[in-house]
């Protein structure tokens, strides 16, 4: 043992000579643990052992420690070092050195100050210490630098041009060595520090740069305000303003500040040519188109914005949408998007569509002053209703560019677009009309004061109230006209039920007003869909309460059918599913279904239901078997010989009975005078007709009408599979019944279009299969990342769980390397204690030989003496 | 009898009357029940008994009821057999005698008028005649007025039971309000008991005088009472009686649930022997299965009427499904091409009528059976289907999981829905709607291209639903209770409700036009004007 420890502290010795890298490339030092297999890109740590080292260095750690307690174990004194410090290895032998010369520097003062004359004076160097500048010499330097010259201080230089940290580590001053181990650290904080500088600075400058613009900005807006006195107090004013900055005025910094605030021509968007200007309307439409047919298939992902991408696709972001119809003008010149040609110059979209004349209207109106129009406005009496109507909406588009004046004066260059100016006759005439009117109206507070405010005027200036009490209470005005604007929404809806519910309805002022509805709907949607929905809710309610009673219903009222038709023009009916027109759409089915035909006004307002049902699903094309079977009911009311049917009839409607005949005309001759023509709404309500002539009429219009609606759906369904199924009792009740009836000619020829085209679709399909199921790709993830904190644990249990046996984990580890620790300190103990025993038994070993030597010599000596004796 | 007597001698009494009109009909009351010396007061009471003031006439009649009682309790009537009431004066009998012959003849008038009272206009004047008439029974079941002679016989007030039973099932007035108070006195086992015995007499006199034609206002008015009657389900349960027999109380009829489940039956089926009216088949055919059969001591007699009803079509047949499932169930009837039957009853009006819910509940009961042959399953999953093409949305969410629920039951009934072996060719649908016979369809050769068509349904529901069959059905099956009784109105509120967070899409179209958009239909054939 003693041997190889002996060899072993020899090795130490030779280590600790030998650097560090001598011994990691040393091959008889290293021990590699070597890996089962290759993990790439894994690090390990332990891949190379340095055990002789490690074993030196704890034997050396166990010497320091163990040992020492050891040594002091069983004894009850203890020296203690009691020098500055001396327990203390955080500090740097360095400072210690230095701190116990300063407190003994000091205790020596303190001491011999009493007596000491002028000896031990500080000197000072400005004020400061001489010893303390000689200490951080360089501190107060880079220090003086640093501070006042901002942008160019010393480090910023340094590291902007001087090439990186290394540099300046290098020529930095003395104090970063003093320090010592601390380099590198205060190396990272100083790059820090002068990023935050810098930054700080950055941000000043901002600062002071945006103060210094808002301040011009006040001072151009003060300028114009007072631009007109200006004319003759300029140099005053200047002189008042300037003062302060400079104490002279001259006449040419005057000149060069005008000019500064004059308005400069600002470039404005490039005028897009009428083929960009059509493209992009298209492609606009394009989307809108796709997104419907998005909805129509039924996904759920709707991206919110949709809504505001339409309403702002032109806007100003302003909330102003008619600037929308401004821009469209220009669009539709074009004539590439032409939805709505028919329409007379009565609305705001028509005029946007029709044609240049009434365009131009519109702008001159715009260019033309109120004054002048005031003026005029007396003068003229009313004009014909289409001058009116001309005369209405342009007033309209004035209206908007007032506000819009008022609102964002810069706004308007770049928004108005140069036209042609043209006179147009009707001019005065349509001021005359507008002066009736006030222009601005406040936002009724409930359902009443509207009526009361339109009720007595036609309703083309029903319609202008609305539009301006829409606009002298635009959202963007105040605060509360959003609510405003939304009660107005409702109760226009109220409104426009209650004419319809008029006797007779006033269906005109609905349509002037459908319009209005249209931009207020636009405007919130949310306000549109809760008004409309509960108006349904009500109505389905009430009706299925009829229903629990009776079984059956009476047909919707006209307002009702009204309330329908707005609800498809305000929304998409194509959607697979929408809030309002899904509803909307059970509703008419339920209608038909359950509300039994009695007279022609109970058919009238069923066949207005199938019309509105036709509608909504001419887009989507979805599949409306109730439709079908009131069309079917309905044929059967025509047909005269119910005795062999060869079809079953589906509830509402009877095979026989009471009014099972209603459509059968009962005189022939009326067959032969009859004409098309169209049925008046009103019809749904109060249907007059006395004369047996006037109800074959009837009769026979509604015959057409439901044919037609027939034929409409044979189109619509003739994709489905199941269409000769769906047809085939219309087909048999046509061909069989209703062809050997004498019907007017327009009518015979629609009844073999029909038949023909039921028979003519194809009865052979495709056999059903399942859909081919995609073959399920192989996954292709971004692997997910896991924290592992030990590897070869398992890690599907929960977070505690884990945590639990990570715990466990390195308890265990730590028990067994403490145990291994205790194991290797009682065998250090162990060997040192024989050591011990060894070394004292050498002693006695050598003494007792010494002894014996002694006592041999001595022995020897004597000996020799005897035998010289002897001798 | 007694009217006689007492129309005799109303006139002499006209005058007085009028005058003890005046008084308290309580204190007549008492009067005559102090001493006999009063007795000729009763006349006073009975003239009051046909005043034309309802309230007389209302504190008339409990006078009446507590004098005729406290006479029954103190039995100072006459018992045994009645003589007339001249001969009574005439022949042999003591005062004594004579005075209860005199009061028994009193008490029979009164009630002659109680009866008559029960068809008065007034609702409150025939509740009362009602319960004094039963008050009066009641009495007279304690303390019977005739000789109990032989030992077989138990008190009860028969012939005064009948005569209210006949008097409520009136021919001309319809008594439904006082039948459902009449009920309220149906709780007491012996009456309820007799009045069956009653009604079924009484149906089968008045059916046979009128030679089984319609009726509707009585037989209404029988069916009422009828329907009124709840019947105890356990032996235990018979224990309220009006009548409370000291001796052999066991052996008496009316304390029998089987002799009372004798009685209920006979008389269901002499009412129903009979043509009814068909709202009434209808009503009859919705209570048969719970509150009919049951209570029946041989649920089986059941059948002829039950086949009659299923054999009649429609809605009735539907109705009689019911009936007809439980004596197939649970008593073993045979009914030969029972299928073929419910095939035919699928016509378009299924979906239509109102008890779509109960039928399709019964029709999943009755092809939940494993052991029927796929083409009938195939059949009847063809022809729903067909006839879907022209259902409600709310049949729609009922008939496109039954179907569904067919194929799973059936997993060779999947060819309906996925045919990968013919997939590439075209064919015609092979199934023939008019064949009665599903055997004979050719449905299993079909394909059910409906489904594929209302997966363009309008409503979103459907619309999903139906789409089910893109792709193999999911192994469990859908319940279709939960959708079973789902109103389109139920549906739109749902609609109403769905989505309230989301932004509402808006037609980017312009409206201009009243009648303009979508196509322009309305606009086309309708005008403003």
């Amino acid at each position: 043992m003693g041997k190889v420890q002996k060899k072993k502290s020899l090795a130490d010795k030779v280590r600790k000579t030998k650097t560090s890298t001598e011994i990691k490339n040393n091959p008889f030092e290293v021990k590699i643990n070597r890996k089962k297999f290759e993990v790439l890109g894994q690090k390990i740590k332990h891949d190379v052992g340095l055990p002789g080292v490690s074993r030196s260095k704890a034997i050396k750690k166990r010497k320091d420690t163990l040992l020492k307690e050891y040594k002091q174990k069983n004894k009850s004194n203890k020296f203690i070092d009691r020098r500055f410090g001396e327990y203390d290895t955080k500090m740097a032998p360095e400072d210690k050195i230095l701190q116990r010369f300063a407190m003994e520097r000091q205790r020596g003062h303190d001491k011999k100050d009493v007596y000491n004359l002028n000896e031990e004076e500080e000197l000072t160097h400005y004020g400061q210490s001489l010893a303390e500048m000689e200490k951080f010499t360089d501190a107060g330097n880079s220090d003086d630098e640093t501070e006042e010259k901002g942008l160019l201080s010393a480090e910023l230089t340094a590291s902007h041009f001087g090439g990186g940290g290394g540099l300046l580590r290098k020529k930095g001053p003395g104090d970063q060595e003093e320090e010592g181990g601390q380099r590198t650290k205060s190396r990272q904080e100083l790059i820090e520090e002068l990023i935050q500088k810098s930054k700080q600075e950055k941000r000043e400058r901002q600062v002071k740069k945006e103060e210094a613009q808002e301040l011009t900005e006040k001072l151009d807006q003060e300028w114009k305000s007072i631009q007109a006195l200006m004319v003759k107090k300029t140099p005053k004013d200047a002189d008042a303003e300037k003062t302060e900055e400079k104490p002279k005025v001259e006449e040419y910094d005057m000149m060069v500040r005008e000019l500064g605030f004059e308005m400069k021509a600002q470039p404005s968007e490039k005028l897009k040519t009428p083929e960009e200007l059509a493209r992009e309307e298209t492609e606009k439409l394009q989307k809108l188109e796709a997104d419907r047919l998005r909805r129509m298939m039924g996904d759920e992902g709707r991206d919110s914005s949709q809504h505001q991408v339409h309403m702002s696709a032109d806007d100003l972001n302003d909330g102003f949408i008619l600037d929308k119809h401004d821009k469209k003008t220009l669009a539709y010149e074009d004539g590439k998007w032409n939805i709505e040609d028919e329409s007379e110059g009565g609305q705001d979209e028509d005029e946007a569509e029709s044609g240049e004349d009434q365009e131009t209207d519109a702008e001159e109106e715009e260019d033309d002053d109120e004054d002048g129009k005031e003026e005029s406005a007396e003068e003229e009496g009313e004009g014909s209703i289409e001058k009116e109507d001309d005369d209405g909406h342009s007033d309209l588009d004035s209206e908007e560019e007032e506000s819009e004046n008022e609102e964002e004066n810069e706004d308007d260059d770049v928004v108005s677009v140069p036209k042609p100016k043209k006179k147009s006759v009707t001019k005065e005439e349509q001021e005359a009309a507008k002066a009736e009117l006030p222009y601005t109206f406040t936002a009724p507070e409930n359902y009443n004061c509207l009526k009361n405010l339109l009720n007595c005027h036609t309703p083309d200036n029903q319609r202008l109230i609305v539009a301006r009490m829409q606009k002298s209470n635009h959202p963007s005005l105040a605060v509360g006209n959003k609510l405003k604007l939304q009660n107005l929404l409702g109760f226009l809806l109220e409104y426009v039920g209650e004419l319809a519910t008029r006797n007779p309805p006033d269906l005109l002022t609905v349509d002037k007003l459908i319009p209005e509805l249209y931009t207020l709907c636009q405007m919130f949607p949310e306000a549109a869909r809760q008004a409309l929905q509960s108006i349904m809710g009500d109505v389905a309610h009430s009706m299925e309460e009829v229903i629990e009673v009776n079984g059956h219903a009476p047909f919707p009222t006209l307002d009702m059918l009204i309330y329908l038709k707005v609800i498809a023009l305000l929304f998409p009916t194509s959607d697979f599913r929408h809030p309002v027109t899904t509803p909307a759409l059970l509703f008419i089915g339920q209608a038909l279904t359950k509300c039994p035909v009695r007279s022609l006004q109970d058919l009238t307002s069923g066949l207005v239901l199938c019309c509105l049902a036709v509608e909504y699903v001419s887009l989507s094309k979805r599949f409306l078997p109730e439709l079908i079977n009131f069309l079917f009911g309905t044929l059967h009311l025509a047909v005269q010989d119910k005795t062999s049917l060869g079809y079953s009839v589906v509830p509402p409607f009877r095979r026989s009975g009471k009014h099972c005949d209603l459509l059968v005309v009962s005189d022939s001759e009326s067959i032969s005078s009859w004409s098309r023509k169209s049925l008046p709404l009103s019809a749904c309500k109060h249907l007059e007709l006395e004369e047996d002539r006037d109800r074959d009429q009837h009769r026979l219009t509604c015959l057409s009408t439901c044919l037609d609606l027939v034929k409409r759906c044979c189109l619509l369904y003739k994709e489905l599979t199941s269409f000769t199924h769906i047809f085939q009792p219309i087909r048999v009740l046509l061909s069989k019944h209703l062809s050997s009836q004498t019907l007017p000619d327009s009518l015979q020829e629609l009844q073999s279009e029909i038949v023909e085209m039921i028979s003519s679709a194809p009865a052979a399909h495709r056999v059903l299969v399942f859909d081919k199921k995609k073959p399920i790709p192989l996954k292709l993830l971004t692997p997910k990342i896991v924290e592992v904190l030990d590897y070869g644990k398992k890690r599907g249990s929960s977070r505690e769980e884990r945590e639990q046996e990570r715990l466990k984990h390195k308890y265990k580890k730590e028990f067994k390397g403490a145990l291994r620790e205790i194991r290797k300190d009682s065998r250090f103990l162990a060997r040192e204690k024989l050591s011990e025993v060894m070394n004292r038994d050498a002693e006695r070993k050598r003494k007792v030989r010494e002894l014996f030597g002694s006592l041999a010599t001595q022995e020897g000596e004597w000996k020799a003496l005897k035998r010289r004796k002897r001798k | 009898m007694a009217p006689a007597k007492k129309r005799n001698v109303k006139p002499e009494k006209s005058q007085k009357g009028v005058k003890t009109a005046k008084m308290d009909p309580n204190s007549c009351v008492e009067r005559i029940l102090e001493s006999r010396k009063h007795a000729n007061d009763v006349f006073d009471l009975l003239e009051l008994l046909q005043s034309e003031d309802e309230k007389v006439l209302i504190s008339a009649m409990s006078a009446c009821t507590t004098l005729f009682c406290t006479l029954l309790e103190r039995k100072e009537l006459f018992t045994g057999k009645l003589h007339p009431e001249d001969e009574a004066l005439i022949g042999g009998f003591t005062a004594e005698e004579k005075c209860q012959i005199f009061m028994r003849h009193r008490y029979n008038s009164c009630v002659e008028m109680l009866l008559e009272q029960l068809s008065h206009e007034e609702f409150n004047v025939k509740e009362n005649a009602l319960c004094c008439l039963i008050k009066c029974a009641t009495a007279q079941g304690r303390h019977p007025l005739e000789d109990l002679d032989w030992s077989e016989h138990y008190s009860f007030p028969r012939e005064l039971i009948q005569a209210v039973v006949e008097n409520l099932v009136s021919k001309t007035t319809d008594n439904s309000l006082l039948i459902s108070r009449f009920q309220q006195f149906l709780e007491m086992e012996d009456l309820r008991f007799y009045v069956m015995s009653s009604i079924r007499e009484s149906v089968g006199q008045v059916m046979e005088k009128n030679k089984g034609a319609l009726m509707p206002v009585y037989q209404n008015n029988v069916f009422t009472l009828m329907t009124n009657i709840n019947m105890p389900s356990q032996e235990s349960e018979l224990t309220s009686f009006m009548v409370q027999q000291e001796a052999k109380h066991n052996d008496w009829k009316a304390a029998k649930l089987t002799e009372h489940k004798r009685v209920f039956e006979r008389m269901w089926l002499g009412f129903l022997k009979y043509k009814l009216p068909s709202n009434m088949y209808k009503k009859i055919l919705v209570i048969l299965h719970d509150s009919i059969l049951p209570h029946m001591s041989k649920p089986t007699l059941m059948i002829d009427f039950l086949t009659a009803a299923y054999d009649v079509g429609g809605a009735i047949s539907l109705l009689a499904l019911n009936g007809l499932f439980i004596l197939i169930h649970q008593h073993n009837l045979e009914y030969p091409d029972f299928y073929q039957k419910l095939y035919n009853l699928l016509e378009p009006s299924v979906f239509h009528v109102k008890y779509r819910a109960r039928f399709f509940h019964l029709a999943n009961i009755f092809l939940s059976s494993s052991h029927l042959p796929v083409y009938l399953v195939a059949a009847f999953a063809k022809r729903l289907a067909r006839l879907a093409l022209t259902a409600p949305p709310t049949a729609l969410l009922i008939v496109l999981p039954f179907i569904y629920n067919l194929i799973r039951r059936h997993p060779a009934c999947r060819v309906l829905i996925h045919r990968p072996s013919a997939e590439r060719e075209l064919i015609k649908d092979p199934y023939l709607m008019d064949e009665e016979d599903p055997a004979m369809c050719h449905a299993l050769d079909s394909s059910l291209w409906e489904l594929k068509t209302l997966q363009n349904h309008y409503h979103p529901d459907v619309a999903k639903a139906a789409m089910l069959i893109n792709t193999p059905l999911s192994g469990q099956e859908d319940d279709i209770n939960e959708v079973l009784e789902i109103t389109t109105h139920e549906m739109m509120e749902r609609d109403l409700k769905h989505s309230q967070k989301k932004s509402v899409p808006l037609e980017f179209e312009t409206a201009t036009q009243l009648l303009k958009g979508g196509g322009n239909v309305l606009g086309q054939h309708f005008c403003l004007n």
